[in-house]
């Protein structure tokens, strides 16, 4: 018995329309593109056509001279104000404006502001750069080979090209599973660089007023107060004086969370010319300059025993950087949470080395609806498994139920050191299994395979850390990953909830007032929630590695609870008892000893300002900061069947089930929408997305002729499973992190259906995108196809 | 109605057109530089920020719009283009009181997160739904192909269409 039926006023569980709906359908958006102050004046940047090369000299002059132009700025004026470089998030540095030398080709050497943006681009034609060519080196091997230019010789001591090499596990263990092993397996695997490529591209509006010293910088990020931080500690301004604003924002998925020289250098063309000045990317720019993923080798071995039992597994991996090691990687781990690979199995023993390496291309890393390099592990983890039971030649159910992480041994703590909360995970593999109709199917397989068709079905299974962080293991800056949630509950009973996180399409101004209503009662139409801006946003980490409702979600639960204490106080004093003798049911306190007598939260609410207790302050609002304890563990199991053309390589998807164990899922409509979101860019990396390189360095993939993201027409669709429930047990409300897990574990399912499907040929791998002449190839050549830099000619 | 192009040309001796173009059922007279593009007198001078420029190069569809009923990427076609003919925004396709149902349908079936493709995915799908009230998912596929979607999968997009066309044939949704 409650006061208020949950259901009925938006609450946790519900599949509560979305609040932004109603600007976005009606084109009332406002992204930054949108904005228009009086003055303002437009930026366009020039940028290196080369990917690596000395720069002679730089020639302005006919630039300065198209009527219109306000500024021309290069590297060399930016380093009078010391702004020529800045510090990355991962502690090292990046050029704003190139000065010695141009790294990757799309490097910024310019910035033209004008009086529109055509102006602009005509004046950025007119700059004359003289370059001197270096080699461009496009892979790890190439970069650390003997002999190699410094792409770095920026800084002093660096006399390679290596950033890090970095190591995690128990060697001699694993070294003695290995000794032990009756079977051992083998991969080697490219994961292709990959770009986030929100349809929106990236952009600023920056603001400085000299008369207040203020400067107000509406901006396309994911992060708004790591950008004040930043900001602050680039520009020299005082943080108080900087206002970062996040609008709208047209698409993440981590490509906006990192600092970029265009933000910078609107900043400082703003402060130069004291008017607002707006950049707005072109998607090439974006495509060849921004925030990319992945691009890793790994290589690994994994020893068995004949019964299908992992005993241990060595991995090692080299990351491509690209010319800064700029990825937005707030973890300890040099690789990020790579180290969770093989989480989800039981494996008593296992050793992982990495090293990361600069190239001659664009900058980033981690980027990608990804918890920092949790794609790769989930990707290289299933990839590895489906070999070996081939290797052992044992079923690809089989070999998983004999090694997944059983009920009873949570919470279960990896050889990597990670602590996995709760899961079900035996459970949603035979779900998955059940909605497939896996033995039906083995059996169609081996039917189709009789009349020459191929049909292939793969499994990904996998769990991954999400909610970033907890302060003994991340930060950023040098502060903590917590977040934050300020919630005011005004005379009415109306409420207004401030999040330190900030939406780019997740809907947050919906979900999170979802919370408020689970935890107070109140009708979630009667909570607005705010986020993006630092002037009245609480302090907060920002949106990426699925950790809004792991961090910034459990803040909110929490001031909902301390609104909720303040308010017992309040109805003790109104119902004349004590607050021990008050009860709490959703919406309303009453008398233990007389249920009938009892006050609603809303009238609490007016009474903290009208009638409060002798002594107490008034008011109802409050704060609440998050660390949290662990991570949070989702479960999925991905399963897709496929059949390929053996005529020309082509594969089309047959079906694709998804099992997802997010814990409680605060709205079922959202979850739901994020899954399959995640599985289309599952399916787009596996079948045609990627971004490669010739051997000059010219990045292949700049723009959406070459870069393909599936459309409506070669999008599959997808059946969604969610009967699997297995709440955090140290998250306020049991919520797990659901935003990244098909995008992480989705690919493998789609690559292991078409390697299933070919697996007559003994073909090992092809490197991802499953393009049909490289599966044709395999096909027929009977080999692995490769798809690492540099593509060949024929391609 | 006349509206000025404001903005200043790259040289005072660049020649401006003058165009008559109906935008949502109003004629607007606008002189502009022959090169600015349909998508910038929409978001630029007439201040219909509801159209978006996505990606530069016809692909992402987010600047579609409807010229003479016909879906139409206006990142890639000349202001100058238009004079004389009918656009249609995102903006036009409410009123005040009343969503249409293509809009009804978005929220209903979750078929958008970030918003960002959302006008143009609007627009192609009128189009889609005037010529053919009773398509087929292949068919709403198909015609959707030309704009792009990053967050959602399409498959809520898809019935949202499939939603609104049951309500524009006044049927049950």
């Amino acid at each position: 018995m409650t006061a208020v039926d949950e259901r009925k006023i938006g609450g946790l569980g519900t599949s509560r329309k979305r609040v932004e709906d109603d600007r976005f359908i009606r084109g009332k958006g406002n992204y930054v593109d949108d904005i228009v102050l009086p003055g303002m004046l437009h930026m366009e940047i020039l940028r290196s056509p080369v990917a690596h090369a000395r720069i002679k000299s730089i020639d302005t002059s006919r630039a300065w001279e198209v009527p219109g132009v306000h500024l021309v700025l290069t590297g060399e004026m930016a380093a009078t104000r010391n702004l020529a470089w800045m510090p990355t998030l991962s502690y090292d540095t990046q050029a704003v404006l190139a000065t010695d030398k141009v790294r990757f080709q799309g490097q910024e050497v310019a910035v033209v502001v004008a009086d529109d943006p055509y102006i602009a681009k005509d004046a950025c034609e007119l700059i004359d750069v003289e370059y001197e060519p270096l080699p461009a080196l496009v892979t790890p091997e190439q970069a650390i080979a003997e002999g190699a230019p410094v792409i770095r010789d920026d800084k002093a001591g660096q006399d390679d090209n290596l950033i890090y090499t970095w190591e995690v596990g128990d060697k001699d263990g694993t070294d003695r599973a290995f000794e032990q092993a009756d079977v051992i397996s083998k991969l080697r695997l490219h994961y292709p660089r990959s770009h986030p490529s929100p349809i929106e591209p990236c952009g600023s509006v920056a603001d400085f007023n000299r008369a207040t010293g203020k400067l107000t910088v509406y901006m396309t990020t994911q992060a708004p107060h790591i950008v004040r931080a930043a900001v602050a500690m680039i520009a020299e301004l005082p943080e108080h004086m900087i206002r970062i604003v996040a609008p709208d924002i047209g698409g993440g998925f981590g490509n906006k969370v990192p600092v970029y020289p265009g933000y910078v250098c609107s900043i400082l063309c703003s402060i130069l010319l004291e008017r607002p000045v707006k950049w707005i990317e072109d998607k090439t720019g974006n495509l060849i300059s921004t925030g990319f993923a992945r691009d890793m080798y790994l290589d690994s071995e994994m020893a068995l025993s004949k019964d299908g039992k992992i005993l241990g597994v060595r991995i090692r991996a080299d990351a491509d950087h690209g010319a800064f090691y700029a990825d937005a990687q707030p973890s300890k781990f040099k690789i990020g949470l790579l180290h969770s690979t093989f989480a989800c199995y039981d494996i008593p023993n296992a050793h992982l080395m990495a090293r990361g390496v600069y190239t001659n291309k664009a900058p980033g890393g981690v980027a990608y609806r990804c918890s920092f390099r949790v794609t790769e592990a989930m990707f290289f983890q299933e990839r590895m498994m489906h070999a070996a039971a081939n290797d052992l030649g044992m079923d690809q159910a089989e070999f998983r139920r004999r090694n997944l992480v059983r009920d009873d041994q949570f919470p279960y703590r990896t050889p990597f050191g990670f602590l996995l909360d709760s899961g079900q995970y035996h459970k949603c593999l035979e779900v998955g299994l059940k909605a497939i109709d896996y033995d039906n199917f083995r059996e169609q397989q081996k039917q189709a395979r009789a009349r020459g068709r191929l049909l292939g079905l793969g499994i990904s299974t996998m769990t991954e850390p999400l909610g970033a962080g907890n302060s003994r293991e991340f930060d950023i800056l040098g502060i903590k990953m917590f977040d934050s949630a300020e919630l005011r509950v005004h005379p009415t009973g109306k409420a207004l909830l401030r999040i330190g996180s900030k939406t780019q399409g997740q809907g947050h101004e919906t979900t999170f007032a979802q919370i408020v209503s689970h935890e107070l009662g109140i009708p979630a139409d009667d909570i607005v929630v705010e986020h993006g801006d630092t002037d009245t946003a609480p302090f907060g980490m920002g949106t990426y590695a699925s950790r809004s409702t792991p961090v910034a979600g459990a803040a909110t639960a929490m001031v909902a609870r301390k609104i909720r204490a303040k308010a017992r106080a309040i109805a003790a004093h109104l119902l004349e008892a004590s607050e021990e003798d008050v009860e709490w049911e959703l919406g309303r306190f009453y008398l233990r000893s007389s249920p009938e007598r009892g006050v609603t939260i809303q009238e609490c609410a007016m009474a903290a300002y009208g009638n409060m207790p002798d002594g107490m302050e008034p008011g109802l609002e409050h704060h609440a900061y998050y660390d949290p304890p662990n991570m949070t563990w989702p479960f999925a199991v991905y399963i897709a069947t496929v059949e390929v053309d053996p005529e020309t390589g082509v594969w089309d998807v047959l079906k694709v089930v998804a099992v997802d164990d997010c814990g409680v899922r605060i709205n079922p409509m959202i979850v739901e929408g994020q899954i399959m979101g995640g599985l289309t860019e599952a399916y787009a990396m596996s079948s045609m997305q990627f971004q490669t390189y010739d051997a000059e360095g010219n990045c292949i993939g700049s723009n959406y002729m070459d870069y393909l993201l599936p459309s409506a027409w070669e999008t599959p669709g997808f059946e969604l499973h969610s009967e699997v429930v297995t709440p955090s047990p140290h998250h306020p409300i049991g919520a797990k992190g659901i935003g990244e897990c098909a995008a992480v574990g989705g690919p493998a399912a789609f690559v292991n259906a078409v390697m299933d499907a070919i697996s007559h040929t003994g073909v090992r791998n092809i490197d991802m995108p499953l393009l049909p002449d490289r599966v044709w190839e395999a096909l027929n050549q009977r080999r692995d196809v490769s798809g690492a830099p540099p593509v060949r000619a024929e391609d | 109605m006349t509206v000025v192009h404001e903005e200043p040309t790259a040289g005072a001796d660049v020649p401006t057109r003058r165009i008559r173009v109906t935008v949502n059922g109003v004629t607007k007279t606008v002189e502009l530089e022959p090169r600015v593009l349909l998508v910038h007198l929409l978001r630029q001078a007439l201040g219909l920020t509801g159209t978006h420029m996505g990606c530069d190069t016809t692909n992402c569809g987010a600047c579609t719009v409807l010229v003479d009923g016909r879906p139409t990427k206006s990142c890639t076609m000349l202001a100058v283009q238009a004079d004389g003919h009918e656009v249609r925004t995102v903006e036009g396709m409410s009123t005040p009181s009343e969503l249409h149902p293509l809009q009804e349908g978005f929220k209903e079936e979750h078929g958008l997160q970030c918003g960002f493709c959302t006008p143009g995915m609007l627009m192609s799908a009128k189009a889609l739904l005037e010529n053919n009230p009773d398509p087929t998912e292949d068919e709403i596929r198909w015609a959707l192909s030309g704009n792009l979607c990053r967050c959602t999968g399409y498959q809520n997009i898809v019935k949202a269409v499939q939603w609104a066309a049951h309500k524009m044939r006044g049927e049950q949704a």
